[in-house]
């Protein structure tokens, strides 16, 4: 196949299908509409809580899928000591961040879910960064733990909108407010210093697990995530995709749904995130499944953004007949310059908005 | 290269001198002229004048890799961007304000007139009181004169307009001032240079104090 007709995005879809299948993820294949009920009891998973909905011929509510990690888990069931790997390729229907409308998106993705061993966190966080490396030279995969700051949290305050407030402050590096939230929730100045300082570590894995030791003295339970971190980094330190790895803790998601290592992917020139995902144990609970989960998107129409430079032309070379033109003539000159490697456009007159680098005349006029 | 989108005005300038402190020097920028964008190759930097509304929408689609926006506007629009430094200056307050003698005793919907309808609808929710939002865009001290509305929720400098209006603040929502904002994919690209920029800037903020 001659990629060089391929957009990005397309690109992307066979490299990726092709990693994901060779680490044993199997396709799935969502069902475009889905209960709408499936959706609200989980609204606050979702990126966007805003959904498409229909009424379907028996008066059930339907909704055009938003999100595909939902399907997966509802069509799985559990089975002791297995794991269900699959991967996919779907178009889901919500409202995009950036513009407020209801959008297209086109992402791919993979999810684990079943009975998690460190391993299977190592395999998908790799998969993950392979993912940004397949699509672009320069990428950067930031990781979060969930159970840091919730740890953190559990020692300081169990007043739900305080913890929102420092979760949000957290997620915008923004301390100044961080420190106002804590001032007026009544938080100890000392443990203030301590989500201040929390707040400013992030860098390369070795740096940030240094300075993380000290907040295992005060927060017990952080050293569980600690050392799973430990355990992730000395992994990724065996791949080629270790120096573009950073632990990051403003990446965060809902911590109802997420309780592990959660990750954000980013590609120069995109001004957002294009990689999404995590440990999601906590969704799988409310969803009644007994079984861990870990697996990530890639929103495939965000890489439209990727630089590329743009042909010159449209066509290598428009082929021009007309009506004495034995069609013959026309099939042998198409054929000859198919055979060389090049574009051509057959065509009766010159297209207005046609780029072409040379033009094969067939007219009697042009012959002439 | 930093770009670093400005919001046009006496703020913007004051913080452009903080970025020329910062080693982040564009002269050209303050010569009178109707240019937008101007950029110092040397210093590695481009700066372009953008209304300050504007900003965080600079920022946020990555046009800007840092901005200077009001936390009014952040509060209103919720762009996703990082928040790094409270920059001290364009203090003011949003607030509440009504007529000198109107009293709101709970019993019916309240009609409040606003630019910034968000903000308004959270700080109402937070109190489970109903509300009825009128949206305007300027102007919006006439509201309660004119029986628009009964109260408004705007921001509040010097409180002279409201005076002049015969209007006084009933309550404050909270406190304003402009903060640093960094698109949150040039903070992974670009990070040692922002955290040079943000240290310089918080160094002035501290010295200002």
């Amino acid at each position: 196949m001659n990629n060089t007709y391929l957009k990005p995005e397309e690109r992307a879809v066979f490299a990726l299908r092709s990693l994901y299948r060779g680490y044993g993820y199997l396709p799935f294949k969502m069902s475009k509409f889905e209960e709408y009920d499936l959706y609200v009891r989980n609204k606050d998973f979702l990126v966007s809580d805003r959904i498409i909905t229909f009424t379907d011929v028996e008066g059930k509510l339907l909704a055009l899928a938003p999100d595909v990690t939902l399907s997966i888990i509802k069509n799985g069931e559990d089975r002791a000591g297995e794991k269900q790997k699959v991967c996919y390729n779907e178009n889901v229907y919500r409202v995009s961040g950036s513009t407020h409308r209801f959008k297209e998106i086109l992402q791919t993705g993979l999810e684990c879910i079943g009975d998690l061993d460190s391993y299977d966190v190592c395999e998908v966080v790799t998969l993950a960064a392979a993912s940004l490396a397949t699509v672009s030279d320069s990428y950067a995969l930031d990781i979060s733990h969930m159970g840091i700051l919730s740890a953190m949290l559990d020692e300081i305050t169990a007043d739900g909108d305080v913890r929102r407030e420092i979760a949000r402050c957290v997620s915008e590096k923004n301390t100044h407010d961080l420190a106002r939230v804590c001032a007026e929730a009544g938080v100890s100045p000392e443990d203030t210093d301590n989500l201040c300082g929390f707040v400013g570590i992030y860098g390369d894995m070795d740096t940030v697990l240094a300075r993380l030791s000290p907040l295992a003295r005060r927060f017990e339970a952080v050293s569980v995530a600690i050392s799973e971190l430990t355990s992730l980094r000395d992994h990724l330190k065996s791949t080629p995709y270790a120096d573009r790895v950073r632990f990051d803790f403003s990446i965060m998601n809902d911590m109802s749904y997420y309780n592990g290592v959660v990750f954000c992917g980013y590609l120069d020139g995109i001004c957002e995130c294009v990689l999404s995902g995590g440990q999601y144990n906590k969704l799988m609970k409310r969803m009644g499944r007994k079984a861990g989960a870990i697996g990530f998107a890639l929103y495939l129409d965000l890489l439209e953004g990727l630089a590329q430079s743009a042909p010159a032309y449209d066509v290598d070379t428009l082929v021009l007949y007309d009506a004495a033109t034995p069609t013959e003539a026309v099939s042998q000159a198409v054929a000859a310059l198919r055979s060389q490697g090049k574009s051509v456009s057959a065509q009766r007159a010159i297209p207005e908005k046609l780029r072409y680098a040379t033009l094969c005349d067939l007219r009697k006029e042009g012959a002439k | 290269m930093i770009n670093i989108a400005l919001p046009k005005g006496r703020l913007g300038e004051k913080v452009y001198a903080m970025f020329a402190e910062a080693g982040y020097e564009c002269p050209s920028l303050l010569e009178p002229s109707r240019k937008l964008i101007f950029e110092n190759p040397e210093a590695g930097v481009r700066y372009f004048w953008v209304k300050p509304s504007d900003v965080a929408i600079y920022v946020e689609r990555g046009a800007a890799d840092l901005g200077v926006a009001g936390k009014d506007i952040l509060l209103e629009y919720e762009p996703d961007v990082f928040e790094l430094l409270d920059l001290d200056l364009g203090k003011c307050r949003m607030a509440v304000a009504a007529k000198k003698d109107f009293y709101d005793d709970g019993s019916r919907t309240l009609k409040v007139a606003t630019k910034f309808s968000n903000i308004a609808a959270r700080h109402y929710a937070s109190k489970c009181r109903e509300i009825d939002i009128i949206h305007l865009n300027g102007s919006i001290e006439i509201a309660p004169i004119l029986g628009l509305s009964d109260v408004i929720v705007d921001i509040v400098e010097t409180g002279k307009t409201l005076v002049e209006n015969d209007l006084e603040v009933k309550e404050t929502i909270l406190p304003i001032s402009a903060r640093l904002i960094c698109n949150k994919a040039a903070f992974r690209f670009k990070t040692a240079e922002i955290e040079r920029i943000t240290s310089y800037m918080k160094a002035q903020v501290e010295t200002h104090d």
